[in-house]
């Protein structure tokens, strides 16, 4: 991995999100203890992963089922690993849930995640 | 990243990781043949291609009746040992529809009565049954022999199931809560034995089964090296294809049915 989101700019694309719409919480502190928090960009520049996180997963996904290739900056596995958050307690929080990263822009934009059904949704340890 | 495939570096890598490093499986079909690569592994750059085809070679006289060893590592390997008994579900159906990559099976020899107990998963045939009734292309045969699911283009339909002689695909019926990095899973596709996929993509050489059997009755590798473990032990052994009047060339061959 490379780098990855800052919490500066996940909050602008936040605050881009959502100006003028008044919401109160605005995926504020998504990124928290999560490793991507402390990077100042994500694989790609944040203006392309914003608009294009999609197409490198899906890409990468066939890459990796059909052909094997597992050395890449785009899997989903890396993407849970970098963003996914500790409680207090240091355990993680699935970043599926309502307030995480993944969910944070999709549960507002009502663009339904289906990854998770069979992905996981933290670190478990047992490769990528 | 670069789309060419240089085979004989690919090949060179591989029979380095192959013969270079790790510890030698208990395996006395190949002395001195190594098997593991545990110091060398790293994620896959290149894409694979059919200078490899990994199979095994089953040495069924090794298999004691009630031995299990083989099917709970794979269980745990890909998280099979996770998935739980949908609520109001009877045992029986459980026990009929609960995902297995590996059955330990019975074969009776009805002139002789003999009877050989054998591990049965995914034979990774050439000329696959479930590839071809897959309305859909998510069952395919990768390069390097291993025929799997993607399970992103799989509908569920379960033509497939049908179509596979060795009864080894399962469907998955309920949602899973717990799901390993390396083996996703969810409602509504099919699965089977990938050849544990995700060790070889990683540098490994090595499946789960064949590393838990200690008395040695799993011989894994690559079946278009001379070289390799398994292709040694087929040269000298006299195995059989199950179902070989089907045609199908499978991976997975057996000594002693
Ligand atoms: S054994 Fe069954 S699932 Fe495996 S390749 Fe052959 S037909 Fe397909
Ligand atoms: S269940 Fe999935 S893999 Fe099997 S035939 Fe249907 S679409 Fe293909």
């Amino acid at each position: 991995m490379k780098g990855k989101f800052g919490l500066g700019l996940v909050m602008a694309l936040c605050l881009t999100l959502f100006a003028g719409f008044g919401a109160p919480h605005a995926g504020e502190g998504i990124e928290g203890s999560s490793k991507a928090a402390k990077l100042d960009a994500c694989v790609e520049p944040t203006d392309y992963m914003r608009r294009n996180h999609f197409e490198l997963i899906k890409h990468q996904r066939d890459i990796t089922v059909h052909e094997g290739v597992r050395a890449t900056d785009y899997s989903l596995a890396g993407c849970v690993d970098c963003h996914v958050r500790k409680d207090a307690q240091g355990q993680h929080v699935p970043v599926n849930a309502p307030g995480e990263f993944c969910s944070g822009c999709h549960q507002y934009t009502g663009a339904t995640l289906d990854c998770f059904t069979c992905h996981a949704t933290k670190p478990t340890g047992n490769g990528q | 990243m670069s789309q060419q495939t240089d085979h004989l570096a690919d090949k060179a890598r591989r029979q380095f990781l192959t013969k270079a490093t790790g510890v030698a499986a208990a395996t006395v079909v190949a002395p001195g043949v190594f098997l593991h690569s545990v110091g060398n592994a790293a994620p896959r750059e290149e894409p694979v291609n059919d200078s490899v085809r990994w199979g095994m070679l089953i040495d069924t006289s090794k298999c004691a009746d009630g031995c299990n060893d083989c099917v709970a590592a794979c269980d745990k390997e890909n998280g099979l040992d996770q998935l739980i008994k949908p609520e109001g579900a009877s045992e029986e159906q459980w026990d009929m529809q609960r995902p297995r990559w590996i059955r330990s099976v019975k074969l009776k020899n009805n002139l002789t009565g003999r009877v050989t107990t054998l591990p049965m998963m995914c034979q990774h045939c050439e000329h696959p049954p479930c590839v071809d009734v897959c309305p859909t292309g998510a069952s395919f045969r990768r390069a390097d022999g291993i025929v799997m699911v993607d399970r992103h283009t799989c509908i569920g339909c379960r033509y497939c199931m049908m179509a596979c002689p060795y009864n080894a695909r399962s469907f998955i019926h309920e949602n899973v809560q717990l799901k390993p990095t390396a083996t996703p899973r969810g409602k509504g596709c099919v699965e089977s034995c990938n050849l544990c996929v995700h060790r070889l993509d990683n540098g490994l050489n090595t499946t789960a089964c064949q590393e838990a059997c200690d008395k040695g009755a799993i011989v894994f590798g690559d079946l278009r090296d001379p070289e390799s473990a398994v292709s040694q032990a087929l040269a000298k052994y006299p195995a059989v294809q199950i179902r070989a009047d089907l045609k199908l060339n499978t991976g997975v061959r057996y000594t002693d049915v």
